[in-house]
């Protein structure tokens, strides 16, 4: 029993949002739409609520086609980005409205509003109309409305990115618990990838209205199978260096040759596109074996408790990820070190060859 | 460019104040140093742009002074104040040439057409201008408009102090970067007194050498980013600042002890205290989880890892109180239970929310952790 996108196509005039999309959802897992802005995220969503109608294929759920059938009549619930509560109901009326329509008993839906209204830690406010509330209280509310009914399935679409840094934290940190212990199938649009790891579960990642990989979310971020994949799930995004492994050694643009080691030693001679997470470039040398690039500030931005130091050397533009608060001149100079046993390798046409020794043991 | 002077300055909306929570701006008292760079951070409704709009002119404050170099300009109206303002939307004149809207501020000042030419063309290589002087403001990008709103601002290099706020929220993000990088670099080279304000912490911490955090018309701290990480003033900047906050847990404390319930937990603090509502705070980074009993460590349940790629934050249970512990990619984590140990080097103590200073951080004596 599961939900099924089935070879949907999604054509808006002449522009193609959703391009020969299959995926199978099941109940009772958590799954994420990763992408940036315009990369289908909302369409494909809409498409499977019933809100539009797929230009070619179809949508499953339990094996009975859906396609067509109007959003009204299916058992769905979705969350925006804007706050949408019901102006001139109170925070209980709001919540319970799902209920009330489905005509459910008065004692029933009192034991349901308190319950999901304890669980966003919004039952002080049940008497609260909307313009009295925060925007993070808002958004819990309208959460909350669509937990009330147990629907089959569950939309979520970027229903954090309108709050404050430090309620989006929170709340993320509670989503994870809130959809643990649901039979729902939950579907989550984020363009964030932090997000998505700290969420969980399955993530499906977006381009250009086509999906380029889906899988459990950790599996993804270890195993991005295109440089397009590794792009859009790091953030900051992976720093990129061309290079080339002949006679077991390896060169990395135009710094001296080092022997290969560990999962270097498997790759046939060529060319390659290397890949380096932002954490894993270091301002020290950490070993022997570290490759060294001479490199130019070009700013260094401060997040509260790691820098993001920008770096630039002729035509490439690097990111190095600190812990802690380091102070850079704008310009000045400095020594980066890669560590080869965590680079990642992609070929000349940005499809994953390898990644590091501690995540490589299954590449499907 | 001047030093701005806050002298008892306080602001309510209301017309007649009467408890701390009737004020938008509650009592402050600062000397924000000439050519500094300062932002103001806050959550919204913190009192930034409050503050903000008193420096400006455009409010009146309802107690207090404002100074310039040590002139009173409390009840002098925003244009004669010397300043300059970028607002969050771009301000220019659609039917001028981008030269003319950049001369404006200096023609309006009958400075001489030769030095005009020169300051523009300046500002203009500083912002990559150069190329679209002489086309129309009206036909360009909503990014190339904010340019000139901030190039605007910037001309004038006789300006008591320049005021941002939120000057970067329309632009797109991968241009954000630049601009944060000219702004750097112009404050670099004209050391100009420069007012920030924004929501984002990112944005607040690259830019400034001061950082302002407001909570509840309160200014609680300022400071550079790393006094903001290592040694928060009051335990809102600690939760505020960093991803994920500073974790607290209430306790007593008596000659270098802090007691967490039954726990006792060896703090850097012999000062004999009798305070009240006293909290052990320590940052995510700085908790070392054990798989094993090390001396000073106490049991804590993990409840919960979050992965993060290239960390990992650990939820753990320690004496019926949450922490967050973050811990480096690449180490094992315990499972089920972990020994914890509280780095006393690292442990800021907190009554009524305030730091107590004997606890704080001192660079002379110890070195920090790398």
């Amino acid at each position: 029993m599961a939900m099924v996108i089935e070879n949907v196509t999604k054509l808006v005039g002449k522009e193609c949002h959703i391009q020969d999309i299959s995926l199978q959802f099941e109940p009772g897992t958590f799954n994420i739409l990763l992408g940036r802005t315009l990369s289908g995220k909302t369409s494909l969503m809409r498409l499977m609520a019933g809100l539009d109608r797929p230009t070619k294929g179809r949508v499953l759920m339990n094996g009975k086609d859906l396609t067509g059938i109007s959003v009204r009549k299916r058992d769905v619930a979705m969350v925006y980005q804007q706050f949408i509560n019901y102006p001139s109901m109170n925070v209980y009326k709001n919540i319970a409205s799902p209920l009330r329509l489905a005509k459910v008993a008065a004692n029933e839906i009192d034991r349901k509003v308190h319950e999901v209204a304890e669980m966003l830690h919004i039952e002080n406010l049940l008497d609260r109309l909307p313009a009295e509330l925060s925007g993070g209280q808002q958004q819990r509310t309208a959460i909350a409305r669509a937990l009330i009914k147990d629907s089959e399935l569950l939309l979520l679409d970027e229903p954090l990115v309108n709050l404050d840094y430090k309620l989006r934290e929170d709340l993320r940190t509670e989503m994870r618990e809130i959809f643990k212990r649901r039979q729902s199938i939950v579907i989550y649009a984020t363009t964030e990838p932090l997000e998505a790891l700290t969420l969980g579960g399955n993530t499906a990642v977006l381009y250009e209205g086509q999906l380029e990989q889906f899988g459990p979310t950790v599996d993804v971020y270890q195993n991005p199978q295109t440089t397009r994949i590794a792009q859009a799930f790091s953030d900051p995004a992976m720093n990129f260096v061309n290079g080339n492994i002949e006679e077991n050694q390896l060169q990395l643009g135009n710094t001296p040759k080092v022997p290969l080691q560990k999962h270097l030693c498997n790759l046939a001679p060529d060319n390659y596109q290397f890949g380096m997470r932002p954490s894993h470039l270091q301002l020290e040398r950490k070993t022997a074996a570290d490759i060294e690039f001479q490199m130019n500030v070009n700013l260094a931005e401060i997040s509260g408790s790691e820098t993001f130091v920008h770096l630039d050397r002729q035509e490439s533009t690097w990111i190095v990820q600190q812990q802690g608060i380091h102070n850079y001149q704008i310009d000045e100079q400095v020594k980066v070190y890669v560590d080869p046993t965590q680079l990642y390798i992609f070929d000349l046409d940005g499809h994953l060859v390898g990644s590091p020794e501690n995540v490589v043991e299954e590449l499907t | 460019m001047a030093r701005i002077d806050l002298k008892n300055l306080a602001h309510s909306y209301l017309p007649n104040p009467a408890t701390a929570a009737d004020y938008a701006l509650r009592k402050t008292d600062h000397i924000w140093e000439d050519g500094s760079a300062y932002a103001l951070l806050g959550p919204s409704g913190c009192g930034k742009t409050t503050l903000l709009n008193i420096i400006s002119g455009l409010l009146k404050p309802s107690e207090g002074q404002v100074l310039f170099d040590g002139k009173d300009v409390t009840a002098i109206p925003p244009q004669e104040r010397n300043i300059a303002q970028v607002f969050q939307f771009p301000v220019i004149y659609d039917t001028m040439s981008v030269f003319d809207n950049l001369a404006f501020p200096l023609r309006n000042r009958k400075i001489p057409e030769t030095d005009i030419r020169k300051r523009v063309e300046e500002i203009a290589e500083m912002l990559e201008l150069q190329d679209v002087l002489q086309k129309r403001a009206a036909n360009l990008s909503a990014d190339a408009k904010q340019k000139i709103s901030l190039g605007r601002g910037l001309v004038r290099s006789d300006v008591a102090a320049i005021l941002f706020d939120e000057p970067l929220t329309v632009i797109d993000p991968h241009l954000k970067l630049l601009l944060r990088r000219k702004l750097k670099q112009i404050h670099s080279r004209f050391k100009l007194t420069m007012v920030y304000v924004t929501h984002d912490q990112l944005e607040a911490l690259t830019f400034a050498e001061k950082v302002v955090v407001m909570n509840e018309g309160e200014v609680l701290q300022i400071g550079t980013p790393q006094d903001l990480f290592e040694n928060p003033q009051h335990t809102f900047v600690g939760y505020f600042i960093g991803s994920p906050g500073m974790n607290f847990l209430p306790c007593t404390l008596q000659k270098g002890i802090a007691h967490v319930g039954e726990l006792q937990i060896r703090v850097n603090d012999a000062t004999e205290h009798q305070l009240g509502n006293c909290e052990l705070g320590i940052r995510p980074e700085f908790l070392k989880l054990h798989d094993k009993p090390q001396p000073e460590t106490h049991k804590v349940t993990i409840k919960e890892i979050e992965d993060l790629g290239n960390c990992k934050i650990v939820r753990a249970q320690l004496a019926g109180h949450s922490l967050k512990i973050k811990v480096p990619e690449g180490e094992e984590i315990p499972i089920e239970y972990g020994y914890l140990g509280f780095p006393p080097e690292w442990i800021r103590l907190y009554s009524d929310g305030r730091l107590i200073e004997s606890s704080s951080y001192n660079p002379a004596q110890q070195e920090p952790e790398k």
